[in-house]
């Protein structure tokens, strides 16, 4: 739904340009060669990889760890956990709503789903190389120290 | 050395890997490749007019409307409007890179740009939506109330370490 309103968006202002300004438009076009030569084989990898990650640790293995462990470690772990895969929001949220139904730390779940769209681990190459690689350690280890933040102190006020 | 680590080279080792797998657990072998191309579709259907709008914005806007808007002298007003341009996102995180470099080469700060990748990545209205459904009121409300202040102290202490080290010219 999303994709098809941004291909019709895409395909308009390309006509508009087009008609506006040719050669304008051709370099835009070559803008945009250029940007998916460089991230093209980094995605087919990162792709891969989160292919061999959710293989071999499924979401629900993940979210039976992030119920189980408790204290200050379970929600390290839960860090962890949510850093290193990458699932869809949509598979993500109904797990986790149903651990924390099922009584799970409230901290675990709010570090995991907090590093689960911050930090990305398995994204990080293809960061590294538009933006540098001491941009992409510091964004991503600020993200996970305030996920952990932010947990501890949605642990201490949801209880 | 370091030559080791190319792109392709990675791609034969996830091949072999793949294959190794395959061997001893032909199953997982398989689900490895339809996670992968799950994954793969939704990257095809997304990243190609991204980059398409990316070309055409790098090739129209002025340079002096988003360095105003965005710049270093924008302030208050520049971290207002990168959440705003943040909340508008579609797609996975590694869809907001390409954007994030094109709005640096056409001036915008870093601190804007990171808060854009940040916001980019945690907040988006259906997400939200989503995880109220399932994660309740309280929870989901809390952690965009937390996670708001998080994001501008996140993105003004590594403005603050980068400074200016940062390699604009990457691409």
């Amino acid at each position: 739904m999303f994709s098809l309103i941004l291909w019709i968006l895409a395909a308009l202002f390309l006509i508009i340009s087009l008609r506006r300004n040719k050669e304008k438009t051709i370099n835009s076009l070559k803008v945009a060669l250029k940007f998916f030569r460089s991230m093209a084989l980094l995605i087919l990898i990162t792709i891969w990889v989160i292919g061999f990650l959710l293989a071999f640790l499924p979401p629900e293995i993940i979210s039976k760890t992030v119920g189980q462990e408790a204290g200050f470690k379970g929600v390290i772990l839960a860090a962890l956990f949510g850093s290193i895969v990458l699932i869809q929001a949509f598979i993500a949220f109904p797990l986790a709503g149903s651990l924390l139904r099922q009584g799970a730390n409230a901290s675990a779940i709010a570090a995991f789903v907090t590093t689960l769209v911050m930090v990305g681990v398995v994204t990080a190459p293809l960061e590294v190389k538009l933006f540098g690689r001491k941009f992409t350690f510091w964004r991503n280890f600020l993200s996970f120290i305030f996920a952990i933040i932010i947990a501890l102190i949605m642990g201490a006020v949801l209880g | 050395m370091k030559r080791i680590f190319t792109s392709t080279n990675f791609i034969f080792l996830l091949l072999s890997a793949n294959i190794l797998v395959y061997l001893f657990n032909s199953q997982k072998a398989l689900s490895v490749i339809l996670t992968s191309k799950n994954y793969l579709l939704e990257m095809l259907s997304i990243l190609p007019p991204i980059l398409i709008l990316i070309g055409l914005f790098e090739v129209w806007v002025p340079k002096s409307v988003i360095e105003k808007a965005m710049g270093q002298a924008s302030k208050i007003k520049g971290i207002f409007i990168s959440f705003i341009v943040g909340t508008a996102a579609m797609g996975p995180l590694y869809v907001a890179f390409p954007i994030g470099t094109s709005l640096l080469r056409k001036g915008a700060s870093l601190l804007n740009v990171s808060i854009f990748l940040c916001v980019w990545a945690s907040i988006k209205i259906p997400m939200i939506l989503f995880e109220i459904k399932f994660l309740g009121f309280d929870f989901a409300g809390l952690r965009l109330a937390l996670t708001i202040p998080c994001i501008v102290a996140i993105s003004l202490l590594l403005n603050m370490i980068l400074n200016r080290s940062i390699n604009h010219e990457k691409i």
